[in-house]
């Protein structure tokens, strides 16, 4: 098991470094950056030129790009990320508490989806074709047909505007709710789905059948025979769907106002800060990488058949 | 994703070579298909000859008919500028229908080029390509798409490109499995065996092979392309105003959102509707091909 996460772990460091590597290049290729970008138009092109030659000296900008690289590779591992152009704080102090903000808005939403979608996947399967099974179906199909932004401001429309019940910015727990249960609802869909399609599989198994004829009461069947066996297809798509659920935050960030990444990136981008752009992206993807490599650890607890000795 | 649990036998086998003719004749016997390819076929013909359907000019800025409710002159209302927006709606569809087409072309188009050549190349072409793609796909999508907007700036062809070079990995791997699977097959060994070179083998017997399983993938790629395209230009950093793409509106609409909700309402159903209707023809084309799935 240990050496199975360490090679999984091995494997991840050409990533790592594929991701290094692109990002900045990416950096290199961009045609304005953002010191140009900063005092253009304010002040007259001959000041404008000094400020920004002394601005990019400062900055290393005018350095060959693999000293640049190596500057940025060294500086990520010892934890710097470089310093916002735009605010002159380091990238990751930038960061820093809206990750966690990010964090804790994911992790809120994927409670609420792996709720709501696998107990609707597993009502659906388990009656399948009355009523409950086409609303689920039907309604997960609208999920999965709607856009986040849309869904987002249609909560705030009716939860706020109309009914008044919470106020359109809250503060405190109750402004982790409409974003949480916006975000998970959303992801929820696509889980419900896969939920109900791997239970149907197995409620159709021979051992099932088998398991009902020596008279395991219905609750046992479904919770403690065919959901486990389910659950391998919900961790695979949940490892699918983080990257999704990620995309989805920075929406639903920019919709309720929760100081999270995503907010950060669109302004960075904006702003054309792209140390802080390179640091989301890298934290991001090696967040990403993580999660993944979690999964597929937990793959294992989950399915003891697999066996990752062989690699 | 689904897409790779499709293709199971089917009570009516599909013969090879025909297959996708028997996949549209088995799709127009599915409800659910037929609903999906009419809505889709209007939104098309509407991206088509819109200019000629539009009441007003979706550009046409009037300050006086502000933020007018739906009414009989403007039937979806007007937004902040008072522009219609049955007429801005309508034009949408012209966005709509590029971005299916630009962002699948571009994932779909690279993605077969280096699923064949993996599938089909030599050990380290194969390693080369998709370790690229194993790096490609340890980004995020929506970091993937920041990375490309931040390259090209915001605009609705940076988006486009960027939500179809998102796309490509999960292309090439999918044509990569199935050249896999079919490489060894006995009439690709026939064709071998008789002299064909292998730029025919690959286009001539082993492309028309994976086509059916291409078609299914992208009714699912597409809905996923046009969402994100639409959310990219939600968060600004695709289509920007003016521009009647149905994302973008719903950003200019979001501020009056207290007074005026049909500036957002009209925008969003219909980027809800076109994808919804992806969906269904999606749905139908997975029911097709693995009946295991489809309801009773």
């Amino acid at each position: 098991m240990l050496g199975y996460i360490l090679r999984r772990l091995a494997l991840t460091v050409p990533v790592i470094i594929g991701i290094l590597l692109v990002t900045f290049v990416i950096k290199s290729l961009i045609p304005t950056d953002a010191v140009t970008a900063m005092f253009q138009g304010q002040v007259t092109e001959q000041e404008a030129k000094v400020a920004i030659d002394a601005m990019r000296h400062q900055f290393g900008l005018d350095q060959p790009w693999y000293i640049q690289f190596g500057h940025y590779v060294t500086g990520v591992v010892q934890g710097d990320f470089g310093t916002s152009v735009r605010t002159r704080r380091p990238v990751l102090d930038e960061i820093g508490f809206r990750y966690l903000n990010t964090l804790e808005l994911t992790f809120a939403a994927l409670l609420v989806a792996l709720v709501v979608g696998v107990l609707s996947g597993i009502i659906a399967a388990y009656r399948r074709d009355s009523w409950m099974d086409v609303t689920a179906t039907t309604v997960s199909l609208f999920g999965i047909s709607m856009p986040a932004f849309f869904f987002g401001l249609l909560v705030i429309m009716v939860f706020s505007v109309w009914l008044k019940w919470l106020p359109v910015m809250p503060r405190g727990w109750t402004a982790l709710l409409l974003p949480a249960a916006t975000l998970g609802l959303i992801e929820a869909a696509p889980l419900a789905r896969v939920t109900r399609s791997a239970m149907l599989e197995i409620l159709g198994r021979d051992y099932m059948r088998a398991a009902r004829a020596k008279g395991v009461p219905e609750r046992a069947l479904l919770f403690r025979h065919a959901l486990p066996n389910a659950l391998l297809a919900v961790a695979t798509i949940v490892g699918l769907q983080i990257g999704h659920l990620i995309g989805g935050a920075f929406i639903i960030e920019v919709i309720f106002g929760w100081r999270g990444v995503g907010e950060l990136a669109v302004r960075a981008i904006e702003w054309r800060d792209f140390a802080i752009t390179q640091g989301i992206i890298l934290i991001g993807s090696a967040t990403f990488v993580t999660i993944n490599l979690v999964i597929d650890v937990l793959y294992t607890w989950i399915d003891p058949r697999i066996d990752y000795s062989a690699g | 994703m689904s897409a790779t649990t499709i293709g199971t036998a089917t009570d009516e086998a599909p013969p090879r070579a025909t297959g996708l003719r028997w996949l549209g004749r088995q799709l127009l016997r599915q409800p659910q298909a037929q609903l999906g390819v009419t809505a889709l076929l209007i939104i098309f013909v509407c991206a088509v000859i819109a200019p000629a359907l539009v009441p007003y000019d979706p550009l046409q800025v009037d300050a006086i008919h502000r933020l007018l409710p739906p009414s009989a002159a403007h039937w979806f209302g007007t937004d902040e500028l008072g522009r219609d927006l049955f007429s801005r709606v309508l034009t949408g569809t012209r966005y709509f229908a590029l971005v299916c087409l630009v962002s699948v072309s571009i994932s779909a188009g690279f993605g077969i080029l280096l699923g064949l050549l993996a599938g089909a190349g030599a050990y380290w072409t194969d390693m080369a390509i998709m370790r690229v793609m194993d790096i490609v796909l340890a980004f995020p999508f929506i970091l993937l798409i920041l990375a490309v907007v931040a390259i090209l700036g915001p605009s609705l062809w940076t988006a486009m490109i960027a939500v179809g070079i998102a796309g490509i990995p999960n292309y090439a791997r999918l044509v990569r499995g199935q050249v896999l699977a079919v490489k060894h097959e006995d009439y690709v060994e026939a064709m071998r065996a008789i002299g064909a070179g292998p730029l025919r083998i690959l286009f001539g017997t082993v492309f028309p092979n994976v086509i059916s399983q291409i078609v299914v993938y992208t009714s699912f790629a597409m809905p996923v392309a046009v969402l994100s395209a639409s959310a990219l230009s939600f968060l600004g950093l695709g289509a920007q105003p003016p521009l009647p793409e149905w994302g973008a509106m719903v950003v200019g609409g979001r501020t009056f959102i207290r007074t005026s909700w049909w500036v957002v309402a009209s925008p969003g159903l219909a980027i809800f509707l076109a994808v919804f209707s992806c969906n269904l023809l999606g749905n139908a084309l997975r029911d097709v091909l693995d009946p295991r799935s489809a309801p009773k």
